[in-house]
């Protein structure tokens, strides 16, 4: 039965439940000339989920509901930079919102419903919950993709992501049912036990052939990235900004819970597939990127190659892999949403500035912008002594220490091509001239332009002062 | 005389071919009708497998809530697609061979299962709630509040998503539309409600034929 210490537990969970359900009745009795409060309200909510998660974070992993939800270092970590990344992600989408008329409550509302699934699905100890947490996951993004009715594009974009998400959810259920098959167990614990004295081993790999192709699915990992570059190009900037941040945390979140806390012993039959996954994705992510002209598709092949590299860590299969891995995913979470905040900055009523033309001679027009987004491009593409440069550096060193030396060649080279199309970008913001008639007018709010400043300039930071981050992300991982 | 069990296994194979095929059928069937039709025929033989293995409630839960809410409805809807009236009263002869022939697997595997519940055949697998003594429902109501407590938290949640992406993808506000305004009704004094207006009486010069028979 559970009782009041395992509420305890899930405070920061239940909190943003309660707190979401007030958001959602603000808006039904607010006029849309107050939204603001709304905006700032559901910042500060995010703020105190984060303040709950490291406050009452417990000394020793606990779980919580018989064995449903852990609360462990791994989980917490998660949990902060996804609660931030939104955070930032609230603060970034207004301007845009409001241009485009798409400042709505349920904006927040279902970004916070989203993440509340990250929240359950990183602190998953069952299957079952592995699945719900990835469905109020999806389920919310899936409505956010369609919030802009009246275009086209995102319609598609909606359905497309709808319907390859529904399949990979039903692969990744069927692989559950056929673990739970061959073990006759959906905790988490229990599986990492019972999946070494089976009676039906091939059953076992079979199902987890299943998972890896549900998790290839969410983390946007090729072959399985087909709805990566349409979903991002198609969904509304501020909506593709949060698909890009908090979900890929969550991925790595639900590999880790699966693929080590559930199924670790079987790490021979899963760590070579990984390794395929991730030649494929930094293969076709990067040479793909080459030849877009968009720069948000550009992004989501970027994004295809950086899930590459998130899965040469995990192919480690050890705790320094881990380690590297989620050391990946936050960076990753953080260059991605200072990325596209540079684009919706740019963006204004009727100009989506989604070409990488509309960058040209942005340092003619303004300087400081221009500076920003070459930080971002040049941490992406994994220049020292950016953030970047040391996280690829990090899951190269795990895939060393794994053994398969090949593979961070692969990721080296992989590097090398990459580095070209985000010079791109560079070349054409600072060596273009402007088009005539080309105006900017960076978004005048405030908030957009002074947190987004800061997010460039922390991963220089965090790129010349990674010890204390690396080191927190490597004592969550038992050894 | 036939081995209860293997009556059992063969049912068991059969019940699952019928609800493979039926869902192959759905996919490849032109006819969205007919797909609809096989839709309701996989989620019946299917709790046929689930009665099979003794978990009566969620197949009785799948044929209520599946097969006679969510698949009706969906019948509704594709019938009603851009059809005009007559086409579906056409319609309803046209689609009788095909539910007909839904109706006849339903019965075979209907009469298959009193048949292996006649027969005494063997549990298939371990059955918690016989172990412990209490029906299939009583057992399922306890894990659920218990035992699954979370998760079931946690499906509402998702089920509060699902209408707030549903108001949010579907509710227009248009301007210049007439509504009722539940404030004022609400508000409104009785004896405002109802004028009473004093007049004096007069004679219809031509009463109808109708007032006439009724003061009669």
């Amino acid at each position: 039965m559970p009782t009041l210490n395992d509420i305890l537990i899930l405070l920061p969970e239940f909190y943003l439940v309660a707190a979401a359900c007030v958001l959602l009745l603000l808006d039904a009795f607010m006029k849309p000339a107050q939204r603001g409060v709304l905006h700032w309200l559901s910042i500060a909510v995010l703020l105190v989920g984060i303040y709950l998660v490291v406050s009452g974070q417990p000394d020793v992993p606990v779980t919580a509901f018989g064995g449903m939800f852990v609360r462990d270092g791994v989980a917490e970590i998660l949990k902060v930079f996804a609660l931030l990344t939104t955070a930032l992600v609230f603060v970034y989408a207004r301007p845009y919102l409001v241009d485009r008329k798409l400042f709505v409550g349920e904006f927040y509302t279902l970004a916070i419903f989203a993440v509340i699934g990250v929240m359950l699905l990183v602190s998953a100890g069952n299957l079952v919950m592995v699945y719900l947490g990835l469905e109020l996951l999806t389920l919310s993004s899936y409505a956010l993709v369609a919030l802009n009715r009246d275009s086209r594009l995102s319609s598609e974009a909606a359905i497309k992501y709808f319907v390859l998400g529904a399949m990979a959810s039903g692969m990744l259920l069927y692989g559950m049912s056929m673990v739970y098959g061959a073990t006759g167990t959906l905790a988490l614990a229990q599986l990492h036990g019972a999946a070494a004295h089976t009676a039906m081993p091939n059953l076992l790999v079979f199902g987890l052939i299943f998972m890896i192709v549900g998790i290839g699915f969410k983390l946007g990992a090729a072959p399985f990235h087909m709805w990566i570059p349409d979903v991002y190009e198609g969904s509304p900037t501020a909506v593709t900004i949060f698909i890009g941040s908090a979900p890929k945390l969550a991925a790595f979140g639900m590999a880790y819970r699966l693929l080590d806390t559930g199924l670790g012993d079987l790490s021979h039959y899963w760590q070579p597939v990984l390794a395929v996954l991730a030649v494929l994705s930094l293969a076709i992510g990067n040479l793909v990127a080459i030849v877009q002209s968009n720069l948000k598709r550009l992004l989501a092949y970027s994004t295809i190659s950086h899930m590459g590299y998130l899965l040469l860590g995990l192919v480690n299969a050890g705790p320094e892999g881990y380690a590297s891995a989620m050391f990946y995913a936050i960076s990753y979470a953080l260059m991605g949403t200072a990325a596209f905040g540079v684009i919706l900055a740019l963006a204004r009523a009727g100009f989506e500035c989604d070409r990488i033309d509309d960058l040209k001679g942005l340092n003619h027009r303004s300087p400081w912008l221009a500076f920003l987004m070459l930080l971002v491009m040049f941490s992406l593409a994994g220049v020292p002594p950016l953030f970047g440069f040391f996280a690829k550096l990090m899951v190269l060193e795990a895939a060393i220490h794994a053994g398969m030396v090949w593979l961070a060649v692969v990721g080296a080279i992989a590097a090398i091509v990459g580095l070209y199309y985000y010079l791109r970008v560079v070349k054409v913001m600072y060596f273009d001239r402007p088009d005539e008639g080309m105006e900017t007018r960076v978004q005048p709010d405030f908030a957009l332009r002074a947190v987004l400043s800061v997010n460039a300039l922390v991963l220089l930071a965090l790129g010349l002062g990674w010890g204390p981050l690396l080191n927190w992300c490597r004592a969550v991982f038992p050894g | 005389m036939i081995d209860p069990n293997l009556f059992q296994l063969v049912c068991f194979y059969a019940f699952s071919a019928v609800t493979v095929l039926a869902a192959l059928s759905v996919i490849l069937l032109r006819n969205s009708v007919h797909a609809v039709l096989a839709l309701v025929l996989t989620f019946f033989s299917t709790a046929c497998v689930w009665l099979l293995a003794e978990a009566e409630f969620l197949a009785i839960a799948l044929i209520v809530v599946y097969v006679g809410a969510v698949m009706v409805l969906f019948l509704f809807v594709v019938m009603m697609l851009d059809i005009k009236q007559e086409q579906v009263r056409e319609g309803f002869i046209r689609y009788l061979p095909v539910g007909l022939v839904v109706a006849l697997v339903m019965l075979v595997e209907m009469l298959a299962l009193i048949g292996v519940r006649a027969m005494h055949a063997v549990s298939m697998g371990a059955d918690p709630a016989a172990a412990a003594g209490v029906s299939n429902t009583a057992w399922l109501g306890t894990a659920l509040y218990t035992q699954y407590l979370l998760p079931f938290e946690v499906a509402a949640l998702i089920l509060t998503v699902g209408v707030i992406a549903a108001v949010a993808l579907t509710l227009r506000h248009r301007t210049g539309s007439r509504h009722q305004s539940a404030g004022q009704q609400v508000g409104i004094d009785p004896s405002r409600r109802v004028r009473v207006v004093k007049m004096a009486a007069v004679r219809a010069e031509e009463p109808e034929a109708v007032q006439e028979e009724t003061r009669t």
